[in-house]
């Protein structure tokens, strides 16, 4: 019998080669097709999975490792956040309305990329970016849950946060982000890839979770901070995975350049037009803020994708289209996000407010091109007549864009006084566009986009009311009706935060915890 | 030249790990925010084990950076002894 | 350009006429008065006068702003899809030319929103 020499314990590099690398077989009685069905259609031709390769060469068993110890962390402090009544700790009460909207708008995308990443993970024939899927598709599905324990907790005493699964598919801004992954998944395996793997990832979601999470950390919201940050320890790798399969697919043949540089617009668009409820949670929610939406977009936007866009002109890659429009946008998309929902706010399931004397200076400040001279008017005039009785809630429905399905609030490029038109005919119908980005999409695949379920369209062709209503009976309100569809409480969970529930609640418990009463 | 950069949350944990980057990397800029920090560098950046191990006293596996990292950019070399930032461009 | 699909990729708009129980959808914008912040969709039956949706259906949605009691209706500019355009007040939406999901604005003149601000 050989001795057997203590061997030295593989390199990294070694480790990454016997854990993804020869675990598939030439199948002998099935076609290679038919066990990948989806791996050709989208017209991207690669020759050897092999050169596929993860720059941070994880593997599972230290996958495993890694991600119990932050499973620990997370749970630790959660636990304490709430044996100590964190969250009466948040500088005010309407910054809960921040997390609201993330519960309801953010955290089913987790979700949601969990299944797209287990599905593609499923479709590519090589072991490599299986491997990869696999493992961004169990932290996607974390993601989910921890944001949900997370959050549980103000659900406990907050409204708003009952049931986020249940409006995700009927409240009308919720659309949004669902139509935006419900276009990725519903893609082929390569597009999905560059649209949540590239653009989301690594273009769009440092601006998701960096500066909202770290001012969640400023306004002494413990949960979203540990959350936000353990999922962020993830997006770090998924962002690296994003970068790999862009260099991975066009290093495999000439012919995806075009295909590939057609899906960098498309999804860059549609991410950043998802990002406008970002940049209004930025500029408009934060009780305390760290930095402008603005400044926001020009660290992790500008500074940080324009060295990525330029390193991959090596490829032949052009930076996403329309960036002209996106710097003009950048000064108002927020403003007119939050005067939307504003407006909207009886058919939120959050509360809405005008900013007080201080945050509007602040925001003349951050925004000194575009705050006082289109936007202070219109939230002065809203504060006044609220002071008088007279809030303002707008009852007619709006237009919406076919393809973001954002109401149709975005202005021409250039022209922050006109509404953007943008339409097209299709076999003999209409559609309408808020911009020339979501036109073009559409013109792409109008087969697709035609059967978008715009909340607006489908309310009216009466979809979106409880079972048992009547719209023709005397006195049928629709609005309440509506409402009672999303299981949004008229007077609870929507309107304004002054006088809500959740500000008496707030300030009651805030007395109590800081008071002998 | 592009800028790469390194966010850390801050904690017990990354203040060696923050120290040691600050060292290897003299043209690189501490940027301090609520419970994080971003560490910017022009065109690349490398984080050390032997460094970290140094402050630490103990020995370091550079994949545990994954548990407080927050974000990066550039293209991304890792070895048992370096991690390194760069753009090519 | 067409979907990139394995077979077959064929679906019925969501949208079609015949799903709105007899109205048709008409978008409505207001120019220089983003306060309203986006244009309006109603569902409006084709033979409804175009007079009647001025004075019955938009003071509903418009009506809210300080200007709109100011309007000189005979004095408005009216835009379709974007190019002037003039209606009939007293034919039908459908005499006027308007089909399902057309879209509309006007224009009044002098009247520029709250503090002149297009708002």
């Amino acid at each position: 019998m050989d001795m057997q020499v203590a061997k030295k314990k593989l390199g990294l590099k070694e480790r990454y080669q016997v854990m993804t690398r020869g675990l598939d077989w030439t199948p002998s009685y099935q076609k290679m097709e038919d066990i990948y069905p989806y791996a050709a259609y989208e017209g991207i031709k690669i020759h050897d999975w092999d050169k596929w390769e993860d720059p941070f060469r994880l593997t599972m068993d230290a996958y495993w490792k890694y991600q119990a110890e932050k499973e620990r962390k997370l749970y630790a402090i959660i636990d304490a956040y709430a044996q100590n009544n964190g969250h009466l700790n948040v500088t005010d009460a309407r910054y809960l309305n921040a997390v609201k909207l993330f519960l309801t708008g953010i955290s089913p995308l987790e979700y949601m990329a969990h299944r797209g990443f287990a599905h593609v993970g499923r479709q590519f024939p090589g072991a490599g970016p299986r491997v990869a899927c696999l493992m961004q598709s169990i932290d996607e599905i974390r993601h989910a849950q921890t944001q949900i324990h997370s959050l549980s907790n103000y659900n406990k005493y907050y409204n708003g946060f009952h049931d986020f699964r249940h409006m995700l598919e009927r409240v009308w801004y919720l659309s949004v982000p669902r139509s935006f992954f419900d276009d990725a998944v519903t893609a082929g395996p390569f597009e999905f890839m560059v649209a949540i793997g590239f653009s989301f990832e690594y273009v769009l979601t440092n601006l998701l979770f960096v500066p909202f999470v770290s001012g969640a950390a400023y306004n002494g919201d413990m949960g979203t901070m540990t959350f936000g940050f353990s999922a962020q320890s993830d997006e770090a790798r998924h962002m690296t995975l994003g970068l790999e399969v862009i260099k991975f697919i066009l290093e495999q043949d000439p012919d995806n350049l075009p295909i590939v540089q057609r899906w960098i617009d498309k999804w860059m668009w549609r991410g950043y037009r998802v990002l406008t409820l970002v940049g209004m949670m930025m500029d408009y929610m934060l009780p305390k803020r760290i930095m402008s939406w603005k400044e926001a977009w020009e660290v992790y936007f500008e500074e940080n994708g324009g060295a990525l866009f330029k390193d991959l002109a090596r490829y032949g890659i052009r930076p996403p289209k329309w960036l002209d429009q996106i710097s003009f946008d950048k000064d108002h998309i927020s403003h007119q996000a939050w005067a939307t929902f504003y407006q909207y706010g009886a058919a939120a399931a959050f509360n809405t407010w005008t900013p007080n004397d201080e945050e509007m200076d602040w925001l003349s400040q951050k925004y000194p091109n575009s705050f006082d001279k289109y936007y202070r008017p219109r939230l002065e005039y809203w504060r006044e007549q609220a002071a008088q009785g007279k809030r303002f809630y707008n009852k007619t429905l709006p237009m919406l864009c076919q393809t973001c399905q954002i109401p149709m609030l975005f202005t021409e490029p250039g022209d922050p006084t006109k509404i953007c038109y943008r339409e097209v005919d299709y076999q003999g119908s209409k559609y309408h566009f808020c911009s020339d980005g979501c036109k073009e999409i559409f013109e792409y695949e109008p087969e697709k986009y035609v059967q978008a379920w715009l909340p607006v369209h489908q309310i009216y062709q009466g979809n979106c009311f409880p079972e048992g209503a009547d719209p023709t009976a005397e006195g049928f309100d629709p609005l309440a009706e509506v409402l009672k569809y999303y299981h949004v409480e008229m007077g609870r969970d929507n309107l304004d935060f002054e006088g809500s529930e959740d500000q008496k609640n707030f300030d009651q418990w805030r007395g109590q915890a800081t008071k002998n009463a | 030249m592009s800028t790469v950069f390194i966010a850390l949350q801050t904690n017990e944990d990354t203040r060696p790990i923050i120290g040691a980057i600050l060292d290897d990397n003299p043209h690189a800029r501490l940027n301090e925010q609520p419970a994080m920090v971003k560490i910017d560098a022009e065109g690349r950046l490398v984080v050390r084990r032997s460094s970290i191990e140094e402050r630490i006293g103990r020995d370091f596996d550079l994949q545990e950076l994954h548990i407080n990292l927050i974000s990066l950019s550039g293209n991304i070399d890792e070895s048992d002894d370096e991690l390194t930032l760069s753009w090519g461009a | 350009m067409a979907v990139a699909a394995l077979r077959k990729y064929e679906f019925e708009p969501a949208d079609a006429p015949a799903k709105f129980h007899g109205a048709q959808l008409l978008y409505v914008g207001w120019e220089d008065h983003l306060m309203f912040c986006a244009p309006f969709a109603f569902p409006l039956p084709p033979t409804m006068p175009f007079r009647a949706m001025v004075e019955q259906v938009l003071p509903g949605a418009f009506g809210y702003h300080p200007d709109f009691a100011r309007i000189d209706w005979a004095k408005a500019e009216w835009f379709k899809s974007g190019r002037p355009w003039t209606p009939d007040f007293d034919k039908s939406l459908a005499d006027n030319g308007l089909g399902h999901k057309d879209v509309i604005r006007f224009r009044t003149q002098g009247l520029t929103g709250i503090a002149g601000s297009c708002s």
